[in-house]
C-alpha cells in the first residue's frame, strides 16, 4: 500500500483544517448560540427594563444598577455571597487537607470511607439541602434533640437554626463547606500521591518532622493542585443559588440572600427581568478573576 | 566518621515468604567507601534503608558508631542519604535546599550562609545557588543532592544508585567526581549499585548480595579473582565467567583467559574452541562458540580476544586456559573448592 | 512510608479518630435520611422520643406513599429521559470537538480547548435569566426539552475538556498505523480512536448523566408543573405540601434520588479527578 505522505501529516495545522473545523464546529456553534448569545442578552437586559409578561422594553441606561446598588438587600446579598464563599473555603481547605494526609495510607475498608465521605459531593444539591433542613428542623432537628439530652440547652428553648439570622447564615456555610469538602479532598488526594516518595524521606532523613514536611515541603508542592481546588470550590459556591434557596428562601428577613438567590427572587419570582440581570452581573467580576488565576495555572502547566 | 554494622539483620514484608533481606552481618572500615552489589531484588536498597531508618528491620541489630540505632529515627542518626531520583525539593532554590538540612535541625540561621557556601564549595557549585532544581543538568543536581547530604557532616553517607538515571556518557564522568568527593570529605560512605563496573571502579570494599543474602564481602581484587562462590564468579565481570560442569566438579575459567594457545605460554590446558558468533566492540572481540572434542566436548563458551586477532566464523582453533587461574565450585553447594587435577581428553 | 508522629501507635489512633470524625459528619444527613423513611410518622413527630431509636416499628408507609400518592416515579421517568438525551447530544458535540482539538487544531486548538472550558465558568445563576426568554420565545417553557437544549451547555464544556485529555494520552502513532494501513483522518477517528477510547467515553456519560441530575436552577427555572419536574427539583418543592413538609417521604425519596448516582460517580472517580487536574498534576 502507497503511503500517502499527504494523508500522514498528522497533527499540524497542514493537512485537514476542514475536517477539524468539521468536527469542532457543531459545539463550538452551539457553546456560541447558548452561552455567549443569552449572557449577551442579560447585558442587554440588565440595561433596560424587561419584565415578564411585558411585551415592552426601553432602555434605561445604568438606572437599575443604581437602585440596585442603593437597596440594602443587596448589600446583604453581598455579603453574604462574599462570607459564604470565601467562609467556606477556609473550613473546605483546612479540612479537606487534613483529610488527605489521614486517607493517604492504605487501610482497609478505605474503599468504603471514601465512598462514604464523597456522598456530600455526588447527591445532587437539592436534595443533600433537603436533608439538612430536616436535621435543623426549628422543632425536631436531630441536633436540637442531642444538645437537649447532653444538658446543654433547656428543653424547647432549642435555637432557630435557620429561622435566627446569625444561626442561618453558619447554617448555610456549613452545608457549603459539607458539600465541598468531599471535592477538594479526592483532588488533594491526587496530588499528594503524585508527590514522589522520596521526597518526604528526604525530609526525613534532613530532620524534619512530622509538621515541617507537610508545611515547608509537602503542601508548597501541591501548590497547582491546591489552586484548582481552590478556584473551582470558590467558584461551585459562589454562584450556587440552591442551598440558599432550599434551606432558607434568602430569610430569615433576607439575612441570607446571595446574589444568585436574590437575582432569582427578583427576576423569576418577582417577574423583574431586568433587575434579576443587574444582580447577576455583579457574579462577572469575581468570576473574571477567578478565571485569570485558572489561565494562569493551564498555562504553567503546558510550558512545564 | 562512624562505622556502620549490622548484627542478623532481617526484613520480611510478607509472612510466610522469603525475607527481602536474611540474616545480614558485616561490618564497615571507618571512612570507606562500601558497595552493596547484587541485582535487583537482592535487597540491597532495603538493606541501605534500614540503616537510614526508613524502614525497621524484622530482627537484628544495625549500630551507628558503636550505638545500636533501631529505636532511633533517620534523623537522629546522623545519616545523609542521596536517593535514585536526588529528591531534590522542586519548589526550593539550590541554596534553600542545600540549607534545609540545617534549618531543620534548628541550626542558628546565621550559620546557615558560611555552611551552604562551604559545601557547594566543595562540590563547585557556588554559582547555582540561586537557581530551581529544574533548571539544572543531572550531573548538577547530583552535585545539590551531595552538598544538602554534606552540609550536615554526617557521620555515614548512604547512596541509592546515584548514577543510574544519568545517561551512559555523563555517569563515567559523574562517577569519577563522586570518587574526588569521597576521597576529599572521607566520610564512611554505602554506595548502592546493580553495576559490576561501578562497583569494582568505586569500592574499597564490594558487599554481594543476592535475595537477601551476603554471598561476599571483599576488596574489588578479592571478589574478582577469588569468588566465594558461582552466584559471585559470574556475577562480576562482563561477560561473566564461564562455567562448564566437568564429572563432580564445576569448572570456571574467566572470557579474558581463555585465548588462542599461539598467545599464551606457562601451564595450560588445551581446549579446542569452534567460533559460533563473533562482536567487534571496537577495542576487542567478545566470542562465543562450543568446544570441540575432550570430556567438555559441545558446553558454550566465551572468550575476549585483543582487536588485532581475527578468527573466522565456524572454523576450529587450538584455545587454552592458563591451570593457575582456574577455579572449582561444588556442584551441589555452588561453593568454592580447592584446587584439583582433572582429566581434560 | 507513612509520615510518622512520635509513635507507630499514636499515629494509628489520630488518624482513626480523624477519619470518625469526619466520616461521620459528611456523611450523617445520609444515615439520617435512612432513619427517617422507615420511621412511623408518630415517632418522627413526638419530640420526647429519642431520635436515634425506633420507638414504634419500622415502617414502609412512607415508601408506599412515595410511589404511589406522589409523582414520585414520574420525576424519576422525567430525568431518565432527560439524561439519556442530553448524554447523546454530548457525546455527539463534545466526542468529535475533543478530538479535532486533541489532535487537529494545534497549538490553536489548545486554546480554543481552554476557552471552551473557561465557559464551563459562567454559571446557570447568571444565563437562567435570559435563557428563560429563550424557552418562552421557543415556546418550550414547561417542557422538559427546554432542559435538553440547555443542559449541554455545561455537560459538553466539561466533557471536552475530559475528553481533550484523553485522547491526549493515546500516543499519535496508533492513528498513523492506521493511515499508513490506508485509513483516512476521519476513518482512523472513528474505527480505532472512538472503540479505544470506551473508558473515557463512558466517564462522560456517567458524569454528564450526574451532571443532569444534580442541575437545580434550570429545571426550577423553566418547569412549572408537577408532572414535568426532574428529581431534583420535584422532591423539594413538590414533596411539600402547603406547609407540610411529608419528611418520611421526602427522605426516602432523597436516598433513592442520590444513591445510584454515588455508586456510579465513585465507579470513575479517577478519570474525574484527572478531568479537573489535567496538567496541574505533574
Amino acid at each position: 500500500m502507497a503511503i500517502d505522505a499527504a494523508r500522514l501529516k498528522s497533527g499540524g495545522t497542514g493537512q485537514s483544517p476542514f475536517l477539524s473545523t468539521a468536527m469542532f464546529a457543531p459545539a463550538v456553534l452551539y457553546i456560541l448560540l447558548l452561552v455567549g448569545g443569552p449572557f449577551l442578552l442579560a447585558i442587554f437586559y440588565a440595561f433596560s427594563d424587561a419584565r415578564i409578561g411585558n411585551a415592552e422594553l426601553h432602555f434605561v441606561g445604568l438606572e437599575n444598577f443604581r437602585s440596585i446598588l442603593e437597596s440594602p438587600s443587596f448589600r446583604v446579598a453581598i455579603r453574604n455571597s462574599l462570607v459564604f464563599t470565601i467562609g467556606s473555603q477556609i473550613v473546605v481547605v483546612v479540612s479537606a487537607n487534613i483529610l488527605a494526609i489521614a486517607l493517604e495510607t492504605a487501610f482497609r475498608g478505605r474503599g468504603i470511607v471514601r465512598f462514604l465521605i464523597l456522598l456530600p459531593w455526588v447527591a445532587p444539591i437539592s436534595l443533600g439541602a433537603i436533608g439538612w433542613k430536616w436535621i435543623l428542623d426549628s422543632i425536631y432537628s436531630v441536633i436540637s434533640w442531642t444538645l437537649v439530652a447532653l444538658h446543654f440547652i433547656k428543653p424547647f428553648s432549642a435555637p432557630m437554626w435557620l429561622g435566627e439570622p446569625h444561626l442561618a447564615i453558619a447554617s448555610v456555610l456549613l452545608v457549603h463547606s459539607w458539600r465541598i469538602i468531599p471535592f477538594s479532598t479526592v483532588i488533594l488526594l491526587a496530588g499528594r500521591t503524585a508527590i514522589p516518595k522520596d521526597i518526604p524521606e528526604a525530609a526525613a532523613v534532613d530532620g524534619a518532622g512530622f509538621w515541617r514536611t507537610q508545611f515547608q515541603i509537602v503542601i508548597p508542592m501541591m501548590r497547582p493542585i491546591l489552586s484548582v481546588a481552590v478556584l473551582f470550590g470558590l467558584i461551585f459556591t459562589f454562584t450556587d443559588m440552591t442551598v440558599v434557596y432550599i434551606l432558607t428562601a434568602g430569610g430569615p428577613f433576607d439575612s441570607t440572600q446571595t446574589l444568585p438567590s436574590l437575582a432569582f427572587a427578583l427576576g423569576i419570582q418577582g417577574s423583574d427581568l431586568a433587575a434579576g440581570a443587574a444582580i447577576s452581573l455583579f457574579l462577572v467580576p469575581l468570576l473574571v478573576i477567578l478565571a485569570y488565576f485558572m489561565l494562569r495555572i493551564a498555562r504553567r502547566a503546558e510550558v512545564s | 566518621m562512624a562505622v556502620v554494622e549490622t548484627r542478623d539483620v532481617t526484613k520480611v514484608f510478607k509472612e510466610g515468604h522469603l525475607g527481602a533481606v536474611n540474616h545480614v552481618s558485616f561490618e564497615t572500615r571507618e571512612g570507606e567507601f562500601l558497595v552493596f552489589l547484587g541485582p535487583s531484588g537482592s535487597g540491597k536498597t532495603t538493606l541501605l534503608r534500614m540503616i537510614a531508618g526508613l524502614e525497621t528491620p524484622t530482627s537484628g541489630k544495625i549500630l551507628i558508631g558503636g550505638q545500636v540505632v533501631n529505636d532511633l529515627s533517620p534523623r537522629e542518626r546522623r545519616v545523609a542519604m542521596v536517593f535514585q531520583s536526588y529528591a531534590l525539593y522542586p519548589h526550593l532554590s539550590v541554596y534553600k535546599n542545600i540549607s534545609f538540612p540545617l534549618k531543620a535541625q534548628n541550626v542558628p540561621k546565621d550559620q546557615h550562609r558560611k555552611k551552604v557556601e562551604w559545601a557547594a564549595g566543595l562540590l563547585g557549585i557556588g554559582g547555582l545557588l540561586e537557581r530551581k532544581p529544574r533548571e539544572l543538568s543531572g550531573g548538577e543536581r547530583q552535585r545539590v543532592a551531595l552538598a544538602r547530604a554534606i552540609v550536615r557532616e554526617p557521620a555515614v553517607f548512604l547512596l541509592d544508585e546515584p548514577l543510574s538515571n544519568l545517561d551512559a556518557k555523563l555517569r563515567a564522568s559523574a562517577r569519577e567526581e563522586l570518587e574526588r568527593f569521597h576521597r576529599s570529605v572521607g566520610t564512611t560512605s554505602i554506595y548502592v549499585t546493580h553495576d559490576q563496573v561501578e562497583a569494582m571502579a568505586m569500592g574499597d570494599r564490594i558487599l554481594v548480595l543476592n535475595k537477601g543474602v551476603v554471598h561476599q564481602l571483599g576488596t574489588p581484587t578479592e571478589v574478582y579473582d577469588n569468588p566465594a562462590d558461582t552466584f559471585v564468579a559470574t556475577f562480576l565481570g562482563s561477560p561473566p565467567m564461564n562455567l562448564v560442569e566437568l564429572g563432580d566438579v564445576i569448572v570456571g575459567f574467566r572470557p579474558e583467559h581463555f585465548l588462542p594457545s599461539v598467545n599464551v605460554t606457562g601451564a595450560t590446558i588445551p581446549l579446542r574452541f569452534k567460533v559460533d558468533n563473533m562482536e567487534y566492540l571496537g577495542s576487542e572481540w567478545i566470542v562465543s562458540g562450543t568446544i570441540a572434542g575432550g570430556k567438555l566436548d559441545s558446553k558454550k563458551a566465551v572468550s575476549r580476544l585483543p582487536s588485532a586477532l581475527h578468527l573466522q566464523h565456524a572454523d576450529v582453533y587450538d584455545f587454552v586456559v592458563p591451570t593457575r587461574t582456574l577455579k572449582f565450585f561444588d556442584p551441589a553447594t555452588q561453593q568454592r573448592v580447592p584446587e584439583r587435577e582433572i582429566q581434560w581428553q | 512510608m507513612a509520615l510518622k508522629f512520635s509513635s507507630l501507635l499514636l499515629d494509628r489512633v489520630v488518624r482513626a479518630t480523624v477519619l470518625t470524625v469526619f466520616t461521620v459528619l459528611l456523611a450523617f444527613p445520609f444515615y439520617w435520611m435512612i432513619i427517617t423513611s422507615f420511621k412511623q410518622n408518630v415517632d418522627l413527630y413526638t419530640m420526647e422520643n429519642n431520635p436515634f431509636l425506633f420507638n414504634a416499628k419500622p415502617t414502609l408507609d412512607h415508601l408506599k406513599f412515595l410511589f404511589t400518592e406522589t409523582r414520585f416515579v414520574r420525576w424519576l421517568g422525567n430525568t431518565a429521559f432527560v439524561g439519556v438525551v442530553v448524554v447523546a447530544i454530548t457525546l455527539f458535540l463534545a466526542v468529535p470537538a475533543a478530538y479535532a482539538l486533541a489532535r487537529l487544531a494545534g497549538r490553536w486548538g489548545e486554546r480554543l480547548g481552554i476557552a471552551i472550558f473557561l465557559t464551563y465558568l459562567v454559571p446557570p445563576t447568571l444565563l437562567f435569566i435570559p435563557l428563560s426568554r429563550v424557552v418562552a420565545f421557543l415556546g418550550l417553557q414547561d417542557s422538559l426539552w427546554a432542559l435538553i437544549l440547555v443542559y449541554p451547555t455545561f455537560t459538553v464544556p466539561f466533557s471536552i475538556w475530559l475528553l481533550m485529555g484523553f485522547f491526549k494520552s493515546i500516543p499519535r502513532e496508533l492513528e498513523d498505523a492506521a493511515m499508513v494501513d490506508g485509513l483516512t483522518r476521519f476513518g482512523a477517528f472513528l474505527k480505532l480512536m472512538i472503540p479505544i477510547s470506551t473508558s473515557g467515553i463512558l466517564t462522560v456519560v456517567i458524569f454528564t448523566f450526574t451532571l443532569v441530575t444534580q442541575e437545580f436552577v434550570y429545571a426550577l427555572t423553566f418547569i412549572s408543573s408537577e408532572s414535568n419536574q426532574m428529581i431534583g427539583t420535584g422532591i423539594p418543592i413538590f414533596l411539600v405540601r402547603g406547609d407540610v413538609y411529608y419528611w418520611g417521604a421526602l427522605m426516602a425519596a432523597c436516598l433513592i434520588a442520590s444513591l445510584p448516582v454515588a455508586f456510579l460517580y465513585n465507579l470513575f472517580l479517577d478519570r474525574f479527578i484527572a478531568g479537573f487536574t489535567v496538567g496541574a498534576v505533574k
